[in-house]
């Protein structure tokens, strides 16, 4: 069965049907419908919310949380996740599963907000301190964001690793149908490492030091090792790429933008087509490089240009150097929509 | 050699690839002596097992080699949002979060009290030693006038620096805590009041009674650059005259439970009762029992026949412009077709202008951003002038009839005036404007939707005031009969 909802209710929803135990979280505009589900669904269900006093607070509680075995969550967008980014360094150093949704607004600074995906590095490659990732999710509808809500609680208690749900402004605020699972995720079992105040546990010790650099080092080896066996785990979606000449490389609410641009393009004749990353860490190197072997790519996108980097440098490092070099953006800025007439426009000069 | 006592702690400790019997603290240090508290209260009461320990960043940083239980090692000064992490996580624990006066007293000041005024199920354990001691001798909130540090290389001068901060003091402002008390290790006599102390904080913990915090006064002889029994003095002489010992919070006392019924009692005396109450929560039993019971509709099917219709609504704030578009999306959705509503938002819905986009399509649908409707309803000028000439050729505009059209829409857009507004004045229902410009989108038969289905969206659209979908949708049906 379905339901017609706002997309960041989605989150909550799919969050809870993932065993999501407990949510911190600290208001902030276009995310705080999340907070404001969970306030009133959370408790519902017996399980926890808790209003913290500022992002810091809720990522260490979310630490806190991870680090006695449980599940949990917060929600926020550019300047409460800019304040989040030593914590996230902190669980993924302590190689403990959380979820942070960023609805990305306008920046920098207090900007507005408007939607963009201008947090892209700090949400892809980890913008912290030190040498982690995060295993990072981009919805593209209500019901990706249910669904890779789910999927980023699955992510982040496989790999031990904090996961991002990467959304905008436009996204959060905007009402699809979704269709709810049939039963919830089980509870994963973290009593091999968790402190949860029990006497199985008891030894157990949750931690992101370690004083003798040689022993740094190894861990930071494992981390290493461990995120490229995360690749595994990448997803994309391919529309009309087959017989492409034309490729518009975009993911969340830009895809949906070059969407309709290459069904617009496909209608006057011209063969476009659309490469959509669904995670974005890992990046789905090997299926852009499928997509885009021969085909001349544009990359839709709302920041300055930080994904059509990150597109070119997979696709360079996929051996396509030459379709690296040719890629092409249309992007905005401030809150600005990319239009469909824009992309539609760029497709037509580089045929 | 006999082997020394070490309740509550590991026999060795780990640190650093090399294995040693011995801490990391200096000689004469209040944390060796402290540490040793903690460890001997955790086991006489036989709480290991139950205890998680969040330990902090600074001289403590170490404990988790020490105390013989569960750790979680918190960022600097976060030591109390992750203690409060892991009590809300495991409500059955014993979680005692340990700090120092830079940690929880600088950096980390707002995470203690915030958690301390929730009342959150911890224990916090602050060594106060007047100091950053690990990152070097530097000045902290606590260090005191005329003291002498790394950061304060002529001594703490409070007109630049202000004054020593008082925690203990500051935090018995709070209600919620259970315990708030002062204590120190500078000597025997005060090292037994401290495991007291300590021992009182775990009991809080065991019977989940609430919030301690627990400040105990410490010598660093190493960054006053003392010896241990001068510095020992230093903290009983000078530390104490700036830091009284005593107890600030005790259940019952300051302002505990009785002293906070009593004005309560008082308020209550011939005065109206407060408007605030907390209402029970309600329950639901599982994910399928919180979200299916109502609202169930079946998934959209795929029809490329049906064209794809892009609305724009646009109005004043208040004028029911939303649901207007929520009702088209409704009607849509009961149709099976797949359906976006998008709202304006931001600073924007807190009052003058609003709008929302509407998406009915026979196939997913791509773009959200409704750039060119093919109908567009407005019900204020500015609407009208801000969007009429974005409408799609063969497209529609449908403006309330108090708008003043001073400009056409583009070549080949139809343009019709509705008197919505009047209508539902005259109705005398004047909040019904937005069903009256219903009637008319339903009357130009230009949402591709059944009139069935318009007016069952109508009507669910109150379901929480069933009557009133009643009487909007005889309103509905009265508005068509107006001829255009």
């Amino acid at each position: 069965m379905t339901k017609f909802v706002k997309s960041n209710e989605a989150v909550v929803m799919g969050a809870l049907y993932a065993g999501c135990d407990l949510y911190f979280g600290y208001p902030i505009t276009p995310a705080s419908e999340i907070a404001h589900g969970a306030a009133k669904w959370f408790p519902m269900l017996g399980r926890t919310f808790v209003q913290a006093e500022c992002e810091t607070a809720s990522i260490n509680m979310m630490f806190g949380a991870a680090g006695a075995g449980k599940l949990c969550m917060t929600a926020t967008s550019g300047p409460g996740f800019s304040l989040m980014q030593e914590g996230l360094s902190y669980l993924a150093g302590a190689e403990l599963p959380a979820v942070v949704v960023d609805v990305n607004r306008a920046g920098p600074g207090l900007g507005n907000v408007y939607p963009e995906q201008s947090d892209y590095t700090p949400a892809v490659k980890g913008g912290g301190h030190g040498s982690y990732q995060t295993f990072t999710l981009a919805p593209a509808s209500a019901q990706e964001m249910f669904d890779l809500t789910m999927k980023a609680f699955e992510m982040a208690a496989k790999w031990r690793t904090p996961a991002v749900v990467f959304a905008d402004g436009l996204q959060g605020q905007m009402m699809e149908t979704v269709r709810l699972p049939e039963r919830e995720m089980p509870r994963p079992d973290f009593s091999s490492w968790a402190a949860q105040g029990e006497p199985a546990t008891r030894r157990n010790l949750v931690k992101s030091i370690y004083l003798d650099a040689a022993q740094q080092y190894e861990f930071n080896l494992s981390l290493q090792e461990k995120y490229s066996r995360m690749a595994a785990d990448a997803m994309s979606e391919s529309y009309m790429t087959a017989d492409a000449d034309i490729l518009f490389v975009a993911f969340g609410i830009s895809s949906r933008i070059a969407r309709t641009a290459a069904e617009e393009l496909r209608r006057e004749g011209v063969k476009a087509g659309l490469f959509r990353p669904v995670t974005l860490n890992p990046f789905p190197r090997d299926a852009l490089a499928a997509a885009a072997k021969g085909r001349k790519v544009i990359t839709i996108e709302l920041d300055a240009g930080q994904f059509a980097d990150d597109t070119r440098l997979n696709l360079a490092r996929a051996g396509l150097g030459a379709e690296a070099a040719g890629v092409k953006m249309v992007n905005r800025m401030g809150g600005v929509l990319v239009t469909v007439e824009e992309a539609v426009a760029a497709a037509k000069e580089v045929v | 050699m006999a082997e020394i006592c070490q309740r509550g702690m590991y026999k060795t400790f780990p640190r650093s690839g090399k294995n040693t019997s011995f801490t990391h603290y200096c000689p004469g240090c209040g944390h060796g002596i402290i540490n040793k508290l903690i460890a001997e209260a955790c086991e006489e009461l036989g709480l290991q097992d139950r205890t998680i320990f969040v330990d902090p960043v600074g001289c403590g940083v170490f404990t988790y080699y020490y105390w013989d239980a569960a750790h979680i090692s918190a960022a600097h000064g976060r030591a109390s949002a992750v203690a409060t992490g892991a009590c809300r996580a495991r409500p059955d624990a014993v979680t005692i979060a340990y700090q120092g006066d830079g940690d929880l007293g600088a950096i980390g000041f707002n995470n203690a009290f915030q958690a301390a005024s929730r009342g959150e199920n911890f224990g916090c354990i602050f060594v106060n030693n007047s100091l950053y001691g690990m990152t070097g001798g530097q000045m902290a909130p606590t260090t005191l006038e005329g003291e002498t540090t790394t950061t304060t290389p002529f001594g703490r001068d409070p007109s630049l620096t202000g004054h020593p901060l008082h925690v203990c003091e500051v935090f018995a402002q709070l209600k919620a805590p259970v315990y708030i008390a002062r204590v120190s290790v500078a000597d025997t006599k005060r090292i037994m009041q401290a495991k007291q102390a300590i021992r009182k904080v775990f009991e809080i913990q065991r019977d989940r009674k609430g919030y301690a915090l627990l400040e105990i006064l410490a010598p660093c002889p190493t960054n006053f650059k003392m010896n241990a029994l001068d510095a020992a003095a230093f903290c009983i002489n000078e530390m104490e005259r700036e830091f009284p010992l005593g107890v600030f919070r005790e259940e019952g006392r300051g302002m505990g439970e009785e002293e906070r019924g009593k004005g309560e009692e008082e308020r209550g005396k011939g005065e109206e009762a407060s408007v605030l109450s907390l209402r029970p929560v309600p329950h639901a039993a599982s994910c399928h029992d919180l979200f299916l019971e109502k609202d169930a509709a079946p998934a959209a099917v795929d029809d490329p026949s049906f064209p794809e219709r892009r609305f724009k609504f646009a109005g004043y704030g208040g004028q029911g412009i939303l649901s207007l578009g929520l009702c088209i999306a409704e009607a849509a959705r009961l149709e099976r077709r797949h359906t976006l509503w998008f709202p304006s938002y931001g600073p924007e819905q807190r009052g003058g202008s609003a709008n929302c986009s509407v998406v009915v399509s026979g196939t997913p649908i791509g773009s959200p951003a409704v750039e060119h409707p093919d109908v567009l309803v407005c019900m204020n000028q500015p609407a009208y002038e801000r969007f009429a000439g974005d409408v799609k050729k063969g497209g529609i505009v449908i403006v309330d009839e108090t708008v003043p059209v001073e400009t056409r829409p583009p070549e080949g857009v139809r343009l019709v005036r509705w008197p919505a507004i009047r209508m539902a004045e005259e109705f005398g229902v004047p909040k019904a404007a937005n069903t009256m410009m219903l009637a008319a989108l339903k009357k130009l038969e230009c949402t591709g939707l059944s009139d069935g289905s318009l007016e069952k969206s109508l009507v669910a659209s109150f379901k929480k005031k069933p009557a009133l979908g009643e009487k909007n949708r005889e309103l509905l049906r009265k508005a068509e009969q107006t001829e255009f």
